[in-house]
């Protein structure tokens, strides 16, 4: 249960460290708060031969709202900081509403939103919120920068596009449109656990009640987060009534893929879904209103 | 190996260690501090918790060369065995340990959350408690302590 032996570096900038993982690639990791690498190299399922420890590196970590409404967060931004951000409380009130649900306080006071997001745990609420939000990620490397959207970073569980010599360094959450409501619904069989299923609704109305837009993407859904874009289109043009969201959550249901695990067989994850899609949607709808 | 100074409860603490030596390790067996245990070393029992720079965190899933420059707070810094903190009195009047192992970690996040939450419901107890197992006592005895303890802070 102890890490195998490696070689840390703990350089003070970004540039620094994207040199370290330029010269090192696939043999070097990041660490960012280690609530999910060093779990991994205690069992030795990771063993990686050198760590670039980005927690002394400047200016990684602001959480910054954008004049547009948009919110810009860097990668090391521990998780906790998100959750208390007025942002994450106000502009995108869904941010708050998920991070309380990851792990527990502990573990968010050190792990960090980039690191949950470079895991790309197909079970982790954050990703799939991202998803859902259509976020764009700032990826960089000593090459240089560019960025993608959300949806295009998550390739497979704990799969994504960075390539070997690149490092998530910011995420930018576009500002959601007046009359939006959001809503996170997750069940966990205790508080903190992995979701058997995890939902994010996104509902915007226009003035008279009527749906102009719709997003729901879920967690533990299959091997990334998985969106429902049948289910969000069908909502489209109607008033999200309660017969809206049953249509939508049948639908949800077959946009799913989730494969089970060790709480719940694939089926049950599917029923959840459904469920989940529903209340989510009901609440995204109260709010928007 | 490398030379490291950590300030544990106020105190540096010097030594060459490996990186990849956990901060539980060395708290335990470079500072000698045992009141920090293990239990799991993979982040979900909580038994490991100790406060950094104020804020409860997993010792386990750091490494001691990452804590230079941080303080760090472990459950020798709330009392002593003659001496007990108010909320240490509090597990001791209510029965809230049986085994004890998981106490230390329990003590240290919730002597963060007290600080943050004078009043809190039960419910709110039992939420700031779920990142720590126990394996003895069915949690209601520290539920209990942790609103006794809360009740005697506010009464002074």
């Amino acid at each position: 249960m102890k890490p195998a032996p490696f070689d840390w570096h703990a350089p003070h900038s970004l540039e620094e460290a994207l040199a370290l993982k330029a010269r090192h690639g696939d043999d070097a990791r990041f660490l960012a708060g280690g609530q999910s690498l060093v779990p991994a190299m205690n069992f030795r399922v990771a063993q990686p031969a050198v760590l670039v420890d980005l927690n002394r590196a400047a200016g990684l970590g602001g959480i910054e709202a954008q004049a547009d409404g948009s919110l810009v967060i860097g990668a090391m931004a521990r998780s906790a900081a998100v959750e208390r951000h007025a942002g994450a409380g106000t502009s995108h009130p869904i941010l708050a509403e998920a991070l309380h649900e990851v792990a527990h306080p502990q573990v968010r006071n050190r792990g960090t939103l980039g690191g949950n997001l470079s895991h790309a745990d197909p079970a982790s609420e954050m990703p799939a919120v991202m998803v859902a939000l259509n976020a764009r990620f700032v990826l960089r490397s000593a090459r240089g920068e560019r960025d993608i959207v959300a949806a295009d970073f998550f390739l497979g569980p704990l799969t994504t596009a960075l390539a070997p010599d690149e490092m998530l360094a910011a995420i930018r959450i576009p500002a959601l449109p007046p009359r939006s409501g959001t809503a996170w619904l997750e069940i966990a069989r205790r508080r903190g656990d992995y979701a058997m299923m995890g939902v994010a609704a996104i509902v915007t109305l226009d003035t008279g009640g009527v749906c102009t837009a719709a997003s729901l993407a879920c967690c533990s859904a299959g091997p990334t987060p998985m969106t429902a874009p049948r289910a969000a289109a069908s909502l489209v043009g109607t008033k999200v009534s309660d017969t809206d969201i049953a249509r939508a959550a049948d639908l949800l249901r077959q946009e799913v893929a989730p494969t089970g695990s060790v709480q719940a067989s694939p089926a049950y994850q599917r029923h959840l879904a459904g469920v989940i899609a529903a209340r989510a949607l009901a609440t995204a709808r109260e709010r928007a209103a | 190996m490398k030379r490291v100074t950590l300030t544990i409860n106020g105190t540096a603490v010097t030594r060459e260690v490996e990186a990849r030596l956990l901060l539980s390790d060395f708290i335990r067996h470079e500072a000698g501090l045992t009141g920090t245990h293990v239990g799991c070393e993979h982040g979900v029992c909580g038994a490991c918790t100790i406060r950094l720079d104020g804020a409860p965190v997993r010792s386990c899933l750091m490494f001691a060369v990452q804590a230079e420059g941080h303080d760090i707070l472990t459950v020798e810094s709330l009392g002593t065995p003659g001496s007990l903190s108010v909320l240490q009195q509090a597990f001791q009047d209510s029965h809230g340990l049986q085994c004890g192992y998981c106490t230390p970690g329990i003590l240290m996040t919730i002597s963060a959350f007290l600080e943050e939450n004078t009043d809190p419901t039960e419910d709110e107890v039992r939420h700031a408690l779920s990142g720590h197992l126990c394996r003895c006592t069915g949690y209601q005895h520290i539920v209990d302590a942790v609103l006794l303890a809360a009740k005697r802070m506010r009464a002074g």
